[in-house]
Formats: structure tokens, C-alpha cells, sequence
């Protein structure tokens, strides 16, 4: 991928709050929000900063399986319910299972560069919470093939980011990984306990490391992760502005209250073939170097990553799939304290997927205005120091185990 | 006969009530968990669910279908590879729809009691009428062609004196659940003189397959849980009526609960204990074990006479508590009966006077919820028994004098060759009442 043909910014980031178990709000019986009421509430905070629907071309929303979570299919429908404004205006819903926001990200960022459209209004939302937990299981799992779905085990994707948390611990050093696992688990608490639309915002536990170090209990759940090891069942939107040099101007926002897109990288695996290594994350490697190519950068000018850690053991292997560390050196990355907050490259500032929450549809949009607040000094008690010699932040959202993959590099405008 | 070959066809009577349908629940799932081993494919397994009403059998089923859905759920990752085979079924939804249709295939309501002749192992689980459970029994044993073994659930009754008035030759043994039997930990299991041993071993094998901890208790009426049950409660009653001098019914009843359950660190207090078994059935418990107690009288008028008034305590269909000494509101005390008056006190026009009177509270003192699962309780029990020791309050008195007497009545358990040890006692107050504390302990010396 060479260098984008025309400028892409993004603003006016919003994020609802992540429901779930955690959240003080929530209660399994009690009624809660669904769909219409994420949409709008994320779609019109965003409209509100850029000046109203009149100033959008566009919209795109993802979603990744309302049609099973909420027996509702046809999203783009909910666009023009957004606000009337919106009525006629092109409408699209992507769909690339837990990489379906980072999809809708790209989807925007394609119309500006083929000039279709100037202002784009993208959306990203899920909600999932409507059935437990065993067999939303079963929903999730239509993220991987559906012919490995009946020798899968009962938590599908748990089950598969298991197998690669086992095959790792044997490779390189058991105690370790557990530890690095844990450490990833305390930062992303720590992180989201700062921040609060996150899921875990209310989260108290003192000994978070204790939590990360328990022993997985194969009987009720997976051979080799605990339930602190893995994202949430979320419910929650996030939404974002992607305008030209143009939109910007007619939405009337500054460049200090923008990021820029410098480039972006997009893979995608083949979803009836297994990992060809379980310790590494080979489509993920290969979106963020074609990221980072079609950026001009190099990991080291990068002050920040918003990584999909749907498990632990997936954000250490992010690490390596980056190329901060050599291949079973992620462990080692995590527990020096690199990506916790106040480390080298802090990694998911607001929490990441186990910390902020996992509304699947959502997560990749989340992750893109995450990435705006810090660049534009918009984290509040989230906000980490962005050097001016490293100015440069990165996504990584993944779909399924290691299957579609979209990395994106930010810079302030 | 071996393990599986037992369990084909099975009887549970009284299948409808509070302790026969966790019984007929535990079994349902535990033959259907043996049917659907591959060595069991061609087998038939049955478990009649008998009991006297039609009405209570459908709700019954209603129950076991919705417990059954939450076993499944719970244990969904054993049943994938239990079902591995049916490529029919792919999702977890699927697989735990069709266990459930699996366990209650197995299970057969009827109200006929011919049902059980061919059974070869018959649960009881009626009430605590000594006659009615020797007729049952008697009438089944000599129609049935299978010689079939007899699990009773009674609390109180002797199993010789079963045993011997319907003549069953040594096949009956006491399987006693907790209430309610899905989540109580505990199951006593009374021997009595001429039990056969193959009831035992099959009753301990069964009791681990379905989770429980067994405890053994010799046959002698009332066995180690209502032998400690009633005799606290006796000691409870007996205390709120010297209170009487002092303070109101309800005041006395108030205070009582207090001490048996924050002074003590129980989980309940005693009178609330009895309102979620029951009067009417402490009352009954208590007539059928005194016979059997030549030098104690285990009896309270005070039951007699809130019995006729009307109260009786005891759980609502869904598991709610009917008012009793204490009336609930959601499941809070909010007053307590007062048998002159025949009405409910409500508890905050007097709580503070009582606690002002109880004087002062121990400063290590926890609620049940903090210690009953704190590794360190031991440590947590020592310090706060050996302050309440120190303390020189009208509550701690009582509490200690409470305390004390539960303490005698375990030992007296073992003394009268009731508990074969200590130990015994204090696993049955642990997970059969869930205190945090044995009885039997040092922590007053």
C-alpha cells in the first residue's frame, strides 16, 4: 500500500458507556438499552460536534451479529433514525465479525479518498447481553468456520485463544506467560478504572495480579485461560467523524481537535485453515507492516497502540506481531512494564477490550477514538505523554483468531 | 447387581414435595448422565416420580425441566463431548436442549404406587409418619418380584424399627438430605442393625457421584442433625421465655434470634431457623424423637401453643418464607410475633431499646457472610470468642451461654454413641446448617 492519495482526519470521537457485568448500572434481569438507544445517543453526539447531519456525505455503521443477538438485521436502517437529516443519505453496514468497527473505520476512510464523500459519519455498535453468556457462545462462535463450530468447544473463541495460550506456554516458559497474562489483565483494570465509560470503571479488586494468576478450571471453562483473562460480554456504540480537507473546513473543526490517517494496512486470512503457528499472529503481523508502510513509519515512532486483546494472551502476542519483541519475548515486553501506562509504548490507554469492553461491532471504532482523545489531549485521566520525537499512535483490530485484520496509523493533524 | 443395573428402574415417593423433588432432580440427572454412556446405549433407564396429587406432579415437572436447563448450562462443556457423536447437534443451545429432553425422558409422574414393583431402589421422601412409611413400604416390598432396597429420608425415625415393622430383611438404609438437597453439601447416612452393607457402599458410591459429603450417623432417632437442630432450638425457646420476666414476647423472640445469629456468627438465628423448617415440622420432629430420650423431655409448649394460634412458618411454593415467629418482607425480618397480642411487633419500635440492654458488642465481631468463606476464620473465630469472653455485657452472657451449650449438646452427641466423632458433628453444623464454626471447638476455653 504507498501513501494515501489525499488527506483523511478524524473527529469528533464518542464512545457510550460499556455495559456489562462490572458496571454498577448493570442487573441481568433489569431492563437496559438496546440497539436504537446506542445508536443514537453515540450517533448524535457526534453529529452535535460536527455541526448536524446536514454536514455528512455518508454513513457507515458496523455491526457484527444483531441479527442472532437482537434479531435485527438491515443496520443501516437505523442510520436516518439517528437523526431525520440522515434520511437518504447513503448508508452502509459492514460486518467482519470482532473486526467489524476497524472495517467501518476503512470503509469511511475509502470514500474520502475516492472522493465519493467528504464528511463520513461512522458508527460502530453491539449489543450482547441478551443471552447468557453459554450461548452467546454460540453466537460469537460464527466468527470462526461454522464447520469447526461442533468440534469446538462450548466457549468457542475462548477455546481457540486457549489452544494458543497453551502451545505458547509450552514453547517458551509456562510460569512467565501466566505472569505476563496477569500483568496485561492489572494494566488493563488499572487503565479502564480511569476512564469512565469502561466497563470496568467500577472495578475495586486490590490484588488484580492474584485475579490473573488463578488457575483455569478446564471443567467449567477453557484448559488455559481464567476468566480474567479474557474481554467481557459488552454492550455499548462508538462513533467518529472521517472528513477530507474539505469536511473539515465545513464542520468547522480545527486541525488541534483532529488526527490524521497517515495509513493503514489490511489483511485477512483464510477462515477454514488453522493457525499455521499457534504462537504467533501471522495476519496481524502482516496488516500492521503494510500499516506501517503505507504510513512511512517505524514501530519506533509510535507513542501508542490500541491492540486487540480479546485475551491476554492475544495482546502479548500483539506485541510481538508489532515487532517490539522477538518472538516469545512478548512475556518478557509485557512484564518490564513496557505497555502499561507509564511505559514505553502504553498500550490501550482506556483499557482495551478486558478492561473498556468488548461490544464487538463497536470495539474497532472505540479503539480509533481512544487513539483521538490522546493525540489531542482529550483523555482527561486517561491522558499519556506524547512526545514530540514519537508522535505517531496505532490500531490493531482483529476478527475471528487472526482473520480480518485492519491496522491504522494516527498522527495529530 | 452393579452400580448402573441399580439405578434402571428407581422410584422416588413423594417426589412433589420440598425434599422429594430435589432427590428426584439429583437422581434424574445422575441416571441420565449413566444412560448416555456408550455402555449403556440399550439400556432402559426409568425413575418413577410418585406422589398422592396430579396438580403438584405437573408442577414438578415444570421444576424439574427448569432445574434440569440450569445443570445443563452449567456443565455444557462436559455435554459436547458427551454428545460428540450426534452431528446433529452443533450449538451449546442444542446440545443442552436435547440433555434436558434426555433427563426428563427418564422420569415418569404418576400417583400409582404399583409403579414402584418394579423398582430396585425405592427414595422415600413423605412426610415424618412413622406409620405411613412402614405401610408404603410393606405394600411395595410384598408385591414387588425385585427385592428392591429402601432409601429413606427420614430425619427422626429409627431405621430398625422401619426395618422391622414392614420386614424389609435389611434393606433399608437412612440417605438423609439437607434441605434443599440440589445445593446442600451434606447427606447423612444411617445404618441401621441389620442393614445389608451393599446399601452402604452403593449409597456412599452414589452420594460421591452426585457432589455430597456423606457423614454417618448411628440410628438413633433425630441422627446428628435434628439431634443438635432441636436441642438448640429447645435451648433458644427456652432462653426468650426466662426473657419473658423482662422484656415482651416479641422483644424476648427479637433478642434471642440476635444472639443465636450475630453474637453467634450463624448464618440465621434460631427462630428464624425454625420458621424456614417449619413449626409444624419441628413440633412433629420433636414428638417423634422424645420417646426414644428416657431422660430428657424434648418438647416445647411454647410450639403447642404458636402452632394453635395459627402461625406455622414453612416456605411458600416458591421458595419464599411464610412468617413464623419472625414475619419477612423479601426475605428480611421486619417483626416479630407476639403470641398475647396474636400480631406482628414491628422490630424497629424496639430494636434499639433491646440492643441498648444487650450492652456492649465484641469490636471483632464479623457477620457470617465475611468469615464462612475467609481461609484465615479460624484466627477470625479465636479473636472474637476470646473477646466475647472478656466482655461483660448481658449479650455476651447470653452468646456465651448459647455457645456453650451447643458445644454440650454435640459432645452429648458422641457421649450417646449418636455421632461416632466429633468431627462428624461439627462436618454435619458445617455443611448441613452452614455454619462457619463446628460446634464442638475451644474457642470459650
Amino acid at each position: 500500500m504507498t501513501k494515501l492519495r489525499r488527506k483523511v482526519y478524524m473527529i469528533a470521537g464518542y464512545n457510550t458507556i460499556s455495559m456489562g457485568t462490572g458496571r454498577k448500572e448493570f442487573h441481568p434481569k433489569k431492563e437496559r438499552p438496546g440497539l436504537e438507544e446506542y445508536i443514537k445517543e453515540a450517533g448524535q453526539a457526534v453529529l452535535q460536534m460536527i455541526g448536524g447531519a446536514k454536514n455528512v456525505d455518508e454513513s457507515v455503521i458496523g455491526n457484527f451479529i444483531a441479527a442472532r443477538f437482537n434479531r435485527q438485521a438491515n443496520m443501516a436502517g437505523f442510520v436516518p433514525f439517528i437523526d431525520e437529516g440522515l434520511k437518504y443519505k447513503p448508508a452502509i453496514r459492514v460486518e467482519g465479525a470482532c473486526g467489524t468497527g476497524a472495517l467501518a473505520l476503512v470503509t469511511g476512510i475509502k470514500s474520502i479518498l475516492a472522493e465519493t464523500a467528504e464528511v463520513v459519519l461512522v458508527l460502530g455498535v453491539e449489543v450482547q447481553n441478551t443471552v447468557k453468556a453459554i450461548y452467546g457462545a454460540d453466537i460469537l462462535a460464527a466468527a470462526g468456520w461454522a464447520k469447526e463450530r461442533k468440534d469446538g468447544h462450548a466457549y468457542f473463541f475462548p477455546g481457540k485463544f486457549s489452544d494458543r495460550s497453551k502451545a505458547y506456554a509450552e514453547r517458551f516458559d509456562k510460569e512467565k506467560t501466566r505472569q505476563a497474562m496477569a500483568k496485561w489483565f492489572q494494566n488493563a483494570i488499572e487503565n479502564a478504572r480511569l476512564c469512565p465509560t469502561a466497563q470496568e470503571y467500577h472495578n475495586t479488586t486490590k490484588d488484580l495480579i492474584a485475579c490473573g494468576m488463578l488457575n483455569p478450571n478446564p471443567k467449567g471453562f477453557v484448559d488455559s485461560l481464567n476468566v480474567f483473562d479474557c474481554s467481557k460480554v459488552s454492550d455499548g456504540a462508538s462513533a467518529i467523524a472521517i472528513v477530507s480537507e474539505e469536511g473539515l473546513i465545513r464542520c468547522g473543526i480545527s486541525k488541534n481537535d483532529a488526527i490524521e490517517i497517515m495509513g493503514f494496512g489490511q489483511a485477512e486470512g483464510d477462515i477454514t485453515q488453522t493457525p499455521a503457528d499457534l504462537t504467533q499472529l501471522d495476519t496481524t503481523k502482516a496488516a500492521v507492516q503494510k500499516a506501517f508502510e503505507s504510513a512511512g513509519v517505524t514501530k519506533e515512532q509510535i507513542a501508542t497502540v490500541e491492540c486487540h486483546d480479546c485475551f491476554t494472551i492475544a495482546g502479548i502476542m500483539a506485541t510481538e506481531a508489532i515487532g517490539f519483541a522477538e518472538h516469545g519475548k512478548g512475556i518478557d515486553f509485557v512484564l518490564e512494564g513496557n505497555t502499561a501506562r507509564d511505559g514505553k509504548v502504553p498500550f490501550n490507554t482506556t483499557g482495551g477490550l478486558i478492561g473498556w469492553g468488548h461490544p464487538t461491532g463497536a470495539t474497532g471504532v472505540h479503539q480509533a477514538v481512544t487513539i483521538w482523545e490522546q493525540l489531542t489531549g482529550k483523555a482527561a485521566l486517561n491522558q499519556i505523554e506524547i512526545k514530540p520525537e514519537r508522535p505517531y499512535a496505532l490500531s490493531i483490530n482483529m476478527g475471528g483468531d487472526d482473520k480480518t485484520l485492519v491496522s491504522i496509523v494516527y498522527k495529530k493533524a | 447387581m452393579e452400580y448402573s443395573e441399580r439405578l434402571q428402574n428407581v422410584t422416588v415417593i413423594g417426589a412433589a414435595g420440598k425434599m422429594g423433588s430435589g432427590i428426584l432432580l439429583l437422581t434424574a440427572i445422575e441416571m441420565a448422565d449413566l444412560s448416555l454412556k456408550p455402555e449403556n446405549k440399550n439400556r432402559q433407564f426409568i425413575l418413577n416420580a410418585m406422589d398422592v396429587s396430579d396438580e403438584a406432579l405437573s408442577g414438578l415437572m415444570k421444576y424439574l425441566r427448569a432445574q434440569v436447563l440450569k445443570a445443563a448450562e452449567k456443565k455444557a462443556v462436559q455435554l459436547r463431548s458427551v454428545y460428540a457423536d450426534r452431528t446433529d447437534l452443533i450449538d451449546n443451545e442444542e446440545i443442552i436442549r436435547e440433555y434436558v429432553n434426555d433427563v426428563v425422558a427418564i422420569v415418569r409422574p404418576t400417583t400409582l404406587i404399583e409403579s414402584a414393583y418394579n423398582s430396585t431402589l425405592i427414595f422415600e421422601a413423605i412426610k415424618e409418619d412413622p406409620a405411613l412409611k412402614v405401610k408404603i413400604f410393606s405394600q411395595i416390598n410384598q408385591n414387588s418380584t425385585k427385592s428392591p432396597w429402601f432409601y429413606t429420608n427420614t430425619s427422626s425415625i429409627p431405621i430398625s424399627k422401619i426395618d422391622k415393622e414392614a420386614n424389609l430383611g435389611g434393606r433399608i438404609l437412612g440417605v438423609h438430605f439437607y434441605n434443599p438437597p440440589a445445593i446442600q453439601k451434606l447427606v447423612e447416612i444411617i445404618k441401621g442393625e441389620n442393614t445389608l452393607q451393599e446399601l452402604v457402599d452403593f449409597a456412599n458410591l452414589y452420594s460421591k457421584n452426585l457432589r455430597k459429603i456423606v457423614v454417618p450417623s448411628h440410628d438413633f432417632a433425630g441422627f446428628i442433625g435434628n439431634g443438635h437442630f432441636m436441642r438448640d432450638a429447645i435451648h433458644g425457646i427456652r432462653e426468650a421465655e426466662a426473657l419473658q420476666s423482662k422484656y415482651s414476647f416479641a422483644e424476648s423472640i427479637y433478642i434471642m434470634n440476635k444472639i443465636s445469629q450475630d453474637y453467634l456468627i450463624r448464618p440465621m438465628g434460631i427462630f428464624q431457623l425454625i420458621d424456614y423448617v417449619g413449626i409444624d415440622v419441628c413440633q412433629y420432629i420433636m414428638s417423634v424423637m422424645n420417646p426414644y430420650l428416657p431422660n430428657e423431655d424434648l418438647h416445647s409448649d411454647l410450639l403447642d401453643k404458636i402452632l394453635a394460634s395459627g402461625v406455622r412458618g414453612g416456605q411458600n411454593s416458591d421458595g419464599s418464607q411464610k412468617d413464623g415467629f419472625l414475619k419477612y418482607e423479601k426475605g428480611k425480618v421486619v417483626a416479630a410475633y407476639d403470641i398475647n397480642t396474636k400480631s406482628y411487633a414491628p422490630i424497629a419500635e424496639f430494636q434499639s431499646k433491646c440492643d441498648d440492654s444487650l450492652g456492649k458488642v465484641p469490636a471483632s465481631i464479623l457477620p457470617w457472610k465475611a468469615v464462612v468463606g475467609n481461609p484465615k476464620k479460624d484466627d477470625l473465630f479465636k479473636a472474637y470468642f476470646t473477646e466475647l469472653n472478656q466482655t461483660v455485657s448481658f449479650g455476651a452472657e447470653l452468646a456465651k451461654k448459647y455457645a456453650l451449650r451447643s458445644r454440650e449438646i454435640g459432645l452429648n452427641l458422641v457421649k450417646d454413641k449418636v455421632a461416632f466423632t466429633e468431627n462428624d458433628v461439627n462436618t454435619v453444623l458445617l455443611t448441613g446448617f452452614f455454619h462457619a464454626y463446628g460446634p464442638i471447638n475451644n474457642y470459650l476455653d
